[in-house]
C-alpha cells in the first residue's frame, strides 16, 4: 500500500500521541478481545473434541456431525448474530456463541482427521494389550491425534482473533471497536490501523503459544525430529 | 404491540411479508442485488488474480508454500480492517474498495486449489505429453489445465461461499448489500427492529445456503465421474 505514506499530515496512520493519550481504551479493547476469543476457542474445544470423539467411535455418525457443522459454517456470521441477538440481548455472550459455531467444525474436522490417522496396527496392539475403550482414547489415540488437534486448535484460534471484531454489530468486538470506532469518527486513521495491527500481531503470538504447547505435548515427535 | 415485541419470530414474518419491505428503494431486492454485485466483482477479481498465478505456480511445481504461508496470514487478517483501511489509500471510497477488501480473502483458496490442481496431474500424463513434443504453455494449457478443472470448481465452491458470506460485513462501511438490513435492524434497537434483524439474517443465511447448494451440483457437473472422490478443496500439504 504505498499511500500509507503519503498519509496527509493531519491524519496519519501510525500517531504515537494516538497511543500515548488512549493507553486505557487500547487495553480495554484489547483485554475484551483476548477474553471473547479465549471463551469461544474453549467452549468450542470442550463441544468439538467429544464430537469429534463420537464421530470417530461411532463412524455412522461421521457424516451427519460433519454436515451438521459444514450447514452451521455456510451461514454468514452475521446471521448468526441475527438470529440470536433478539433472544440473548446486546451483550457479550451474543459475540461468544457465533464464534463457537464457526470454530466448531474446523476443531471436529481436524481432531477427526487426527484421530483416523492413528495406524490400525497400534489400535490392535492396543486392544491385545487389554485397553478398554475409554483407556484406549485416552492412553493411545487422543495423544496421537494431537498434531491433528492442534492444527485445528490454531486454525480456529486465528480465525476466531480476526472473526471477535465482527462484534461491533453488538457492541463487543473487542479491537474491533477500535477499527470501525476510528472509521465512524472521521476516518481516524491511526486507530483504525492500531486495531487492525494489534489484531494481527495477538493471532500470530497465541498461533505461536499453541505451537509451543504442541511441541512440549508430543515429546516422541521431538525425538523423531531429533534423530532424522 | 406488546405481544409483538416480545415474538421476534412473527415480527420477522410480518416484515418479510410487506411486499413494501421487498421493493422499495433500499428494499430486499435492491440489496440482493447490490449484495451479488459485489460478490461476482469480488469472486471475478480473485479468480483475476489468483487463478493464473497459482496454474502458473503448479505448473512450475514451486511455491506452494508460499501459498501456505499466504493463506494462514490472510486468515488472521479481519475483514473489518480492509474494508475500513482500503477506502482510505489511493482506491478511495467506494464499491471498488470493497470489492478489493474482499477479494484479498478469495485468493488464497482460488490460489491453494489451482496450484494443487496442476500438480496432482499424474506425471505419467505429463511425460507423455512431453513426448508428444508441447512446449511448457501448450502442456499447461491443453494437458494440466484441463485436469485440473474440477480442483478450480471446488476452489471457486469454497471462495464464492466465503465471499456472499463476508459482503454481509459490507454494512459497517455502507458498502450496501443484505447485511444492511441487519444494521438498519440494530439501528432501531431491538424492541422495534428485532424482526428486521432476524428476517435479514434469515435472507443471507438463505443466499448463502443457495450459492453453497448450486455451486455443489455445478461442481459435479464440471468433474468427470473417475475424479469425483477428489472433494472439496484443501490447501496443498
Amino acid at each position: 500500500m504505498p499511500s500509507l505514506r503519503a498519509a496527509q499530515p493531519g491524519n496519519p496512520w501510525f500517531s504515537r500521541r494516538y497511543l500515548e493519550n488512549n493507553p486505557d481504551q487500547i487495553l480495554a479493547a484489547l483485554t475484551e478481545h483476548v477474553t471473547l476469543t479465549g471463551q469461544s476457542v474453549l467452549i468450542a474445544t470442550a463441544l468439538g473434541i467429544p464430537l469429534a470423539v463420537m464421530a470417530y467411535w461411532f463412524r455412522p455418525l461421521t457424516g451427519p456431525i460433519l454436515a451438521a457443522a459444514g450447514v452451521l459454517y455456510t451461514i454468514p456470521a452475521l446471521a448468526v448474530f441475527a438470529f440470536i441477538a433478539p433472544y440473548l440481548g446486546v451483550g457479550a455472550g451474543t459475540v461468544v456463541v457465533p464464534l463457537v459455531l464457526y470454530a466448531l467444525l474446523v476443531i471436529i474436522r481436524n481432531t477427526l482427521t487426527g484421530l483416523l490417522q492413528v495406524p490400525a496396527e497400534v489400535r490392535d496392539a492396543a486392544r491385545g494389550m487389554g485397553y478398554g475403550r475409554l483407556a484406549q482414547l485416552l492412553r493411545i489415540d487422543l495423544p496421537l491425534a494431537v498434531p491433528g488437534i492442534l492444527t485445528g486448535l490454531r486454525l480456529a484460534t486465528v480465525a476466531t482473533v480476526a472473526m471477535t471484531t465482527i462484534g461491533v454489530v453488538v457492541g463487543h468486538g473487542g479491537l474491533g471497536e477500535l477499527i470501525l470506532g476510528g472509521f465512524r469518527s472521521n476516518f481516524f486513521r491511526a486507530e483504525i490501523l492500531t486495531g487492525a495491527l494489534l489484531c494481527v500481531a495477538l493471532a500470530l503470538v497465541l498461533d505461536l503459544l499453541l505451537l509451543a504447547g504442541g511441541w512440549l505435548l508430543t515429546p516422541w515427535a521431538r525425538r523423531r525430529a531429533a534423530a532424522a | 404491540m406488546s405481544q409483538l415485541m416480545s415474538n421476534p419470530v412473527q415480527q420477522a414474518v410480518t416484515w418479510l411479508n410487506d411486499p413494501l419491505n421487498w421493493t422499495n428503494p433500499g428494499g430486499i431486492l435492491d440489496r440482493l442485488g447490490e449484495h451479488i454485485a459485489l460478490s461476482a466483482g469480488a469472486v471475478a477479481l480473485a479468480c483475476l488474480v489468483a487463478w493464473p498465478v497459482g496454474l502458473w505456480l503448479g505448473h512450475r511445481g514451486s511455491g506452494g508454500s508460499a501459498i501456505v504461508v499466504l493463506s494462514n496470514v490472510t486468515l488472521a487478517i479481519p475483514v473489518l480492517a480492509t474494508l475500513t483501511i482500503l477506502p482510505l489509500t489511493a482506491v478511495g471510497f467506494g464499491r471498488p474498495a470493497v470489492i478489493m477488501a474482499l477479494a484479498i480473502f478469495a485468493v488464497p483458496p482460488l490460489l491453494a486449489t489451482a496450484y494443487t490442481g496442476v500438480r496432482e496431474v499424474d506425471p505419467q500424463t505429463r511425460e507423455a505429453a512431453v513426448g508428444m513434443g508441447l512446449s511448457g504453455g501448450q502442456l499447461l494449457r491443453r494437458v494440466e489445465l484441463p485436469l485440473a478443472v474440477p480442483y478450480l470448481a471446488a476452489g471457486f465452491r469454497t471462495a464464492s461461499v466465503q465471499v456472499v458470506a463476508t459482503v454481509t460485513l459490507a454494512v459497517f462501511v455502507n458498502g450496501g448489500g443484505l447485511g444492511t438490513i441487519i444494521g438498519a435492524g440494530f439501528g432501531l434497537g431491538m424492541a422495534t427492529g428485532g424482526g428486521q434483524i432476524l428476517a435479514g439474517g434469515l435472507l443471507v443465511a438463505v443466499l448463502a445456503l443457495l450459492v453453497e447448494g448450486g455451486l455443489a451440483v455445478a461442481q459435479r457437473l464440471l468433474t468427470p465421474r473417475a475424479m469425483r472422490r477428489a472433494g472439496r478443496a484443501t490447501a496443498p500439504t
